[in-house]
C-alpha cells in the first residue's frame, strides 16, 4: 500500500521537453500550419515621452523590401478606449494625436521576414510638438500640465473617491513617546520575463480569430481581442504556448498584441508580432513605482501604537493596474503582521510619462510590507532595541480563527512568532549579531549587516474559484483541465499529483489542459499566488467527484451497490469491498462511458476567500565602507503557505522570489533622465540580478494549514519576494548603523551606500 | 552567402544574409527552435550554444563567423532518450521553471564543467555570471551544476 | 534585433584584409570576434556597409615569449590570453584581467586585438596593458610601426589606428618581480567596471592605468611619480585621478568615480599578487 504522492518531492513532467528540444514558445510555432507563410508585425514607436503627433510619414518605409502595408492609428480607424479603472482616460492603441511614454506604440508595419520590420522601423518618420514631460510624482499631482486632460489632474485614483478618510497629519500622533517619520522610495523596477511578449493572429474560414498570446491568462484576453476586433467573444479563440515567465506583467493584453487580428485581417493573411528586449523594457508593463510617507509612533518600551502611510503610486502613463494595487493591495495590507490600534492609510495614484505600471510579483503586498517594516525598522533605532525584538512585542499573536486589523483586512491564519523564530534560529542571528560586533570593532571596511523581515501578505485575492475538468480517456488516462495558466510553477504535476491522489492513476498517465479558451473556456488564468489553492483545490474537489461517478459506472458493471464499491488506489481499479479479484479499471469504466458521453466531470469549485501566507526572513550583507560596495552573503526564508503539496516545487518558488526581492533591494531599477527617456531599456544597462551576487538559500518549512479551501494551501509564488526584500534593505542599512546610517532607499547600489556613509560621518 | 555548418551531427549548406547570426540561423534556417533570443546586448546568454566545442553567444557572432565549424544545440545533447547528465542533474534538482533561459543554462553549464570539472559554488556562480534567469534564483541551477559535477 | 545589412569578406591574410579596407573605405570595418561590434552594429548604433572578417587569419593568434617582452597575436581570444602559462609566468596582470572581461562566453570570441582596437575606455585590456606599458603593433599598406598604449588612444573610441591599418600585435613588457592587483569595480559580474584599476609595482617602480575613467583609458602617471619619489602607497592613491577626467552616467556621478577610482588603486597597489 502506497502512501499519498501528497507532500512529496515528484520531479517535474514538464521538464523532459523544456531539456531535451525545449519549450514551444511562441515564436518557436514553426509547424502550426495556420501560420504558415505568416507576415510579421513590427510597430515604430514613440521617441518622446510627451508630445503631440504633428505628422507621421511612412512613405519611404513603404518602398522598402518585404514591406507589404503600414498603418497608423487612423489607417486603421481606431478609436478611444477608456481605461476600466477610470473611464475618464482613454486612449487609443496605436498614439494618434498625442504620445504619452518613449515606448508607446504609434504606426504598425507589417512585413515578410521580420528583419525587414527593423528596417522598415528605422524609416517612418514621426513629427511632434514636444511637451514637458513628468517623471516626478510630486510634480505630476501639482502640474496643470496633464496627460489626460479630461482627468482634469494627473491623480487618477484616489483612495478617498472610495469613501475612505483622508490621513489626518502629525495630529494623529499626539500623546506618542516616540514619533519618526521617513520618506521611501519603492522604487520602478522591470519584471523581466526571458521570453519578451510575443503573439500571433489567424483569421479561419470559419470567421474565428485564432490568437496565440504569451499570457498567464488566456480567458481574460478574449473580452479584450473581440472589443478590438469588433467581433463577438465567441469568434476568439486564445491559445497559450508555452509561456517563459510572466510574474503579473502578462496578466493583461496589450495593445501590440490586441492589435494583430485587425491587422490580419487588413492584409488578409495571419501574422506574427515578437518583441525585442528593448522594445520590452519599455513596453512590458513594470512593476512597484511608490513613493511613501509614512510615520510611525509608539512608546519607548517598544509598543507601536499609531502608523500613518500615504502611497503615492506612479500609474506611468496609462491607467493600467498598476493604479489600484495601491488601494486594493497595499492600503489593505499596511497593518503586517502587528497589531497596531491606530493605522492611517491613503493611497494615491498619478499618472506621468513612463511605461504604465502593472502587476508584478507581489503587487502591491511587497510595497505594503516595505513600508511597515522599514517605518519598525525606524522605529527599533530610535529606541535604541533590536530590530527583532521591536518586532516580537508587537507581533499579533497566534492565531487559528480569523483576525481582522484595524484597517479591516480579516486574515486567515498566523503564526508569525514562530516564522520569526525558526527564521532567527536557522540563520543564526545571534552569531551574526557576534560576528558583526566583532568586525566593527576590528575597523574592517567590510562590515555586516543583517536584516530581518516578518511579513504577512494576501494570496488567492483574485478570483474566488476556478473551472476544472477531468476525462478518462479510453486507455485509462486522465486528461485535466484547468483554467490556470502554468508559466514556469509546474501545474502539469501538481495538478497531476491532485488528480492522482483522488484517482489513483499514475501521474505519468495524466497530462494537462489549459490555456486554450475552447477547450477551457472558463478561467481566471494565474496571478496572486491563486493556482494552488483555487485551480488546484478544484482539480482535487473535481476529480473526488469523477471518482464518485466512477463508483455508480463500476456498480452498474460489477452488479453491485454503490456503497459497496472500492477505488483501489495502488491498482487505479474498482472493485466490490472484500472481492478485489474483480475488478474495473478506469479505461474499462470509460469504455462503458463512452456512449454516454464519456466519463468526465467538470465544475466550477469556489472558495471561502483570500489567504494570508506570512513569514520571516534574515538576511546578511556584507558591506563595503570605503566603496559601498553589498555583498549578499547569506539569506534565510520561512515562509508559510500552509499544507505543501511539493516541497520542491514549493522551495522553487520561494528561491526565486527571493532573488527577484533581493534584486529590488540591491540592485535594480528602471530609470528616466529628466525629460522621461528611459536609460535602462536594455539588460546591459538595467542590472538583471544574476547568480553571481546572490548566495543559495536557506530555506525553513513551515506550515499552517488554511482552513479555506480543500487542501489547506495559501499561496507561495509571491512571498519570497514580499519577505526577502525589506529584509535586504534593513540589513544593508544595519551594516552601517553604528555610523549612523538610518535609511537608504532601494536599490541600494553602491554609489547610494557610499554617499549615505558619506553624510553620516 | 552561403554557410556550411555542422549542427548536432548533422552539415547542412544553407545560402543567409550576411548579417544573419547564429542564433537566428539555427532557429530560422534549420528550425531547431530550442536556443532561444532573450535579450539584444548578449547580456542574458539565453541564445548560448556551444561551437566547436565552446560555449558561445549565439546572438553575437554572425552565421558566417560559425561557416565550416561545428554547433551543438540543446536538442543534440541527450542521446535517444538517455539524457546528457547536465539535462538529468537540471530534471532531478528542479533547476528550471519557465524554461526558457533552460537550453542556453545548461550550455553553459556544461562548457562550465568542461573547463573545470569540480568548481567550488562561488566557481558556478561566477562562472554562470552570463546567464540570466528569472524564475529559479539560481538557486537550483547551481545545485544542478555541482551535482552535476560530483556525479562525474 | 539585428544589423542592418552589409557585405562581407573574408581575409586570410593581415594582407589580404589591409588590401580589402583599403579597397572598401570609410564605411567597412574588421571583424575579429565581433564582440564589441556586432553588439553596436544589433542596436544601429554602427551601420558598417561592410565586413571585413579577420577572424581567421590563423597565424595571428599566438602568445610568444620574445626576449624581454611576451608577444600576443591580435587575434588571441580572450580565454586564451586568461589560461596562457606563458603569461602566467611572465605578465600574469593581463592574464588575470582577462579573465574578467565580459563573461565566458564572451571571452571564448572576443579578442584582445579587437577590444584595444575598438579602444574603449570601459574595457578592461586597453588600461591594462596600457598600465604594463604594452606596445601595439600595426600593419598598413606601407608596413608595419609600433605605437605605444600610451600614444595609442585618442578620444572616445578613437585610436591612432588608421583607417587602413590593423592591429596585429600587442608586446607587453615582462613584469617578473612586479606585485601586481587588479581591482574590476561593477554592478554585476557580467557589466563593465564602473572604474576599473590595473596595477603593479616593483620597489619604487610602477604602472597603473584606470578602466572608465574618462573617454580614454588613464594612465595614472601622477601615482607612478609620487611612488617614485617614495610617497605611500596610501598617498600616492589620493593621486589617482589627477589625469583623469571621469564622466558621470548611469552608474556613477564623476566625484564617486574619483572615490573609487583611489580606493581602488591603493588595493590595487597593495595587492600581494606576485
Amino acid at each position: 500500500m502506497g502512501g499519498s504522492i501528497l507532500g512529496n518531492r515528484v520531479l517535474r513532467k514538464e521538464d523532459p521537453k523544456f531539456l531535451t528540444t525545449g519549450g514551444v514558445y511562441v515564436d518557436d510555432l514553426l509547424d502550426e500550419p495556420a501560420l504558415n507563410g505568416a507576415l510579421h508585425v513590427t510597430y515604430a514607436r514613440s521617441s518622446v515621452a510627451h508630445g503631440l503627433i504633428t505628422g507621421i510619414d511612412y512613405s519611404d518605409a513603404l518602398l522598402m523590401p518585404g514591406v507589404v502595408a503600414i498603418f497608423s492609428g487612423a489607417d486603421l480607424g481606431l478609436q478611444p478606449q477608456p481605461s476600466a479603472y477610470n473611464p475618464m482616460a482613454t486612449r487609443t492603441l496605436l498614439a494618434m494625436d498625442k504620445v504619452r511614454y518613449v515606448g508607446e506604440p504609434v504606426v504598425a508595419i507589417v512585413t515578410e521576414t521580420r528583419e525587414q520590420g527593423e528596417d522598415a522601423a528605422e524609416a517612418v518618420i514621426i513629427d511632434y510638438d514636444v511637451l514637458e514631460a513628468h517623471v516626478d510624482l510630486e510634480k505630476a499631482m501639482a502640474s496643470t500640465n496633464l496627460l489626460f486632460d479630461a482627468c482634469g489632474s494627473n491623480v487618477v485614483f484616489d483612495s478617498m473617491v472610495l469613501g475612505l478618510p483622508d490621513n489626518t497629519g502629525d495630529a494623529y500622533f499626539e500623546g506618542c513617546e516616540v514619533v519618526v517619520k521617513g520618506r521611501y522610495i519603492n522604487q520602478r523596477v522591470a519584471p523581466c520575463p526571458l521570453e519578451v511578449r510575443g503573439a500571433a493572429a489567424s483569421w479561419g474560414t470559419d470567421g474565428r480569430l485564432t490568437q496565440w498570446l504569451s499570457t498567464q491568462h488566456a480567458q481574460g484576453a478574449v473580452a479584450p481581442i473581440a472589443a478590438a476586433n469588433g467581433v463577438d467573444a465567441a469568434q476568439i479563440h486564445v491559445k497559450t504556448p508555452d509561456v517563459g515567465g510572466g510574474f503579473g506583467a502578462k496578466i493583461g493584453a496589450y495593445p501590440e498584441e490586441l492589435l494583430l487580428g485587425v491587422i490580419a485581417k487588413k492584409v488578409g493573411k495571419s501574422v506574427r508580432w515578437r518583441e525585442t528586449r528593448s522594445e520590452s523594457m519599455v513596453g512590458l508593463g513594470h512593476g512597484r513605482a511608490q513613493l511613501q510617507y509614512v510615520t510611525i509612533g509608539g512608546t519607548r518600551q517598544g509598543k507601536v501604537t499609531h502608523y500613518q502611510l500615504w502611497a503615492i503610486q506612479d500609474s506611468g502613463a496609462w491607467v493600467d493596474m498598476g493604479t489600484i494595487l495601491a488601494p486594493f493591495m497595499t492600503r489593505p495590507m499596511s497593518s503586517g503582521v502587528y497589531d497596531i490600534p491606530n493605522i492611517e492609510c491613503r493611497t494615491t495614484s498619478v499618472v506621468t510619462n513612463t511605461t504604465p505600471t502593472v502587476a508584478y510579483r507581489g503587487a502591491g503586498r511587497p510595497e505594503a510590507t516595505a513600508a511597515i517594516e522599514r517605518a519598525m525598522d525606524m522605529f527599533a533605532a530610535e529606541i535604541g532595541m533590536d530590530a527583532a525584538e521591536v518586532r516580537r512585542i508587537n507581533l499579533i499573536p497566534k492565531f487559528l480563527t480569523p483576525h481582522t486589523t484595524v484597517v479591516g483586512q480579516t486574515y486567515d491564519v498566523g503564526d508569525y512568532e514562530t516564522s520569526l523564530d525558526k527564521a532567527l534560529v536557522a540563520a543564526d542571528y545571534k552569531g551574526w549579531r557576534e560576528k558583526q560586533k566583532a568586525r566593527r570593532a576590528s575597523g574592517d571596511p567590510k562590515q555586516i549587516g543583517i536584516g530581518v523581515s516578518v511579513y504577512v501578505e494576501i494570496t488567492g485575492g483574485v478570483g474566488n474559484g476556478e473551472s476544472a475538468k477531468v476525462e478518462i480517456q479510453d486507455n485509462g488516462h486522465a486528461l485535466v483541465y484547468t483554467g490556470t495558466s502554468p508559466h514556469g510553477q509546474g501545474h502539469a504535476t501538481s495538478w497531476a499529483m491532485l488528480a492522482s491522489e483522488q484517482t489513483g492513476i499514475p501521474i505519468e498517465d495524466i497530462e494537462l489542459v489549459w490555456g486554450d479558451t475552447d477547450l477551457v473556456p472558463i478561467g481566471t488564468g494565474t496571478m496572486g499566488s491563486r493556482s494552488l489553492q483555487q485551480g488546484g483545490n478544484a482539480v482535487f474537489a473535481v476529480a473526488a467527484e469523477l471518482v464518485n461517478k466512477a463508483k455508480s459506472v463500476a456498480a452498474r458493471l460489477l452488479e453491485a451497490s454503490e456503497e459497496d464499491i472500492v477505488l483501489d488506489k495502488d491498482a487505479a481499479s474498482f472493485h466490490v469491498a472484500g472481492t478485489p479479484a474483480v475488478s474495473k479499471s478506469w479505461a474499462d469504466l470509460a469504455v462503458a462511458e463512452k456512449a454516454a458521453g464519456g466519463l468526465v466531470h467538470s465544475d466550477v469549485i469556489g472558495v471561502a476567500g483570500a489567504t494570508f501566507p506570512f513569514g520571516a526572513h534574515v538576511a546578511i550583507v556584507e558591506v563595503d565602507i570605503e566603496t559601498g560596495k553589498v555583498r549578499h552573503i547569506d539569506h534565510t526564508a520561512c515562509d508559510d503557505a500552509g499544507t505543501v503539496l511539493n516541497p520542491m516545487l514549493l522551495e522553487g518558488q520561494i528561491h526565486g522570489g527571493v532573488a527577484q526581492g533581493a534584486a529590488q533591494a540591491l540592485m535594480e531599477e528602471v530609470r528616466y533622465d529628466d525629460d522621461a527617456n528611459p536609460i535602462t531599456s536594455n539588460l546591459a544597462d538595467y542590472a538583471f540580478i544574476s547568480a553571481a551576487e546572490l548566495p543559495s538559500v536557506r530555506v525553513v518549512h513551515m506550515e499552517t494549514p488554511t482552513p479555506i479551501n480543500l487542501i489547506g494551501a495559501k499561496g507561495i509564488g509571491e512571498s519570497g519576494t514580499i519577505g526577502s526584500t525589506p529584509a535586504l534593505q534593513s540589513a544593508v542599512i544595519d551594516a552601517l548603523a553604528h555610523l549612523n546610517v538610518r535609511h537608504i532607499d532601494m536599490p541600494t547600489t553602491a554609489e547610494k551606500v557610499w554617499a549615505a556613509v558619506q553624510s553620516a560621518r | 552567402m552561403k554557410v556550411t555548418i555542422t549542427v548536432n551531427g548533422k552539415t547542412h549548406e544553407s545560402e543567409v544574409e550576411p548579417r544573419t547570426l547564429l542564433v537566428q540561423y539555427v532557429r530560422d534556417t534549420l528550425g531547431l527552435t530550442g536556443t532561444n533570443i532573450g535579450c539584444d546586448t548578449s547580456s542574458c546568454g539565453a541564445c548560448s550554444l556551444h561551437l566547436n566545442g565552446e560555449s558561445v553567444k549565439s546572438c553575437t557572432l554572425l552565421a558566417a563567423q560559425a561557416d565550416g565549424g561545428t554547433v551543438t544545440t540543446i536538442e543534440g545533447l541527450a542521446n535517444g532518450d538517455v539524457m546528457h547528465p547536465m539535462q538529468k542533474a537540471f530534471m532531478d534538482n528542479h533547476g528550471l521553471q519557465c524554461g526558457f533561459c533552460t537550453p542556453g543554462m545548461v550550455m553553459a553549464a556544461i562548457g562550465l564543467l568542461n573547463e573545470n570539472p569540480n568548481p567550488t559554488e562561488e566557481q558556478v556562480r561566477i562562472g554562470l555570471e552570463g546567464n540570466l534567469c528569472r524564475c529559479t534564483g539560481y538557486h537550483n541551477n547551481v545545485k544542478s551544476v555541482l551535482a552535476c559535477a560530483n556525479e562525474k | 534585433m539585428i544589423p542592418a545589412p552589409f557585405d562581407y569578406k573574408r581575409a586570410s591574410s593581415a594582407a589580404e584584409a589591409i588590401s580589402l579596407i583599403g579597397e572598401y573605405g570609410d564605411e567597412s570595418k574588421f571583424l575579429a570576434g565581433g564582440h564589441s561590434l556586432l553588439p553596436l552594429m544589433k542596436l544601429r548604433l554602427a551601420q558598417p556597409s561592410m565586413l571585413i572578417d579577420i577572424g581567421r587569419i590563423q597565424d595571428l593568434s599566438y602568445i610568444r615569449d620574445a626576449g624581454d617582452h611576451i608577444a600576443i597575436g591580435a587575434l588571441t581570444r580572450h580565454m586564451d590570453v586568461e589560461k596562457s602559462p606563458v603569461l602566467a609566468e611572465h605578465a600574469p596582470l593581463l592574464a588575470h584581467a582577462a579573465g574578467h572581461v565580459g563573461d565566458p562566453q564572451v571571452r571564448h570570441r572576443g579578442t584582445i586585438g579587437g577590444s584595444i582596437a575598438h579602444a574603449d575606455s570601459a574595457s578592461d585590456l586597453p588600461a591594462t596593458t596600457l598600465a604594463l606599458g604594452a606596445t601595439y603593433v600595426a600593419q598598413g599598406p606601407n608596413g608595419t610601426r609600433e605605437i605605444a598604449a600610451a600614444d595609442f588612444y585618442k578620444g572616445f573610441l578613437e585610436s591612432a589606428l588608421a583607417p587602413d591599418e590593423m592591429l596585429t600585435e600587442i608586446r607587453v613588457p615582462k613584469m617578473n618581480g612586479a606585485s601586481w592587483g587588479f581591482q574590476k569595480f561593477n554592478r554585476r559580474a557580467q557589466d563593465w567596471a564602473i572604474v576599473g584599476v590595473a596595477a603593479w609595482k616593483r620597489g619604487t617602480e610602477s604602472g597603473v592605468a584606470l578602466v572608465n575613467m574618462g573617454s580614454v583609458p588613464v594612465l595614472a602617471t601622477s601615482v607612478a611619480t609620487a611612488i617614485a619619489g617614495g610617497a605611500s602607497i596610501a598617498d600616492a592613491a589620493q593621486l589617482a585621478a589627477a589625469e583623469a577626467e571621469p564622466q558621470s552616467d548611469l552608474n556613477a556621478s564623476a566625484e564617486y568615480r574619483v572615490h573609487l577610482a583611489q580606493v581602488l588603486v591603493r588595493r590595487a597597489l597593495e595587492s600581494n599578487n606576485a
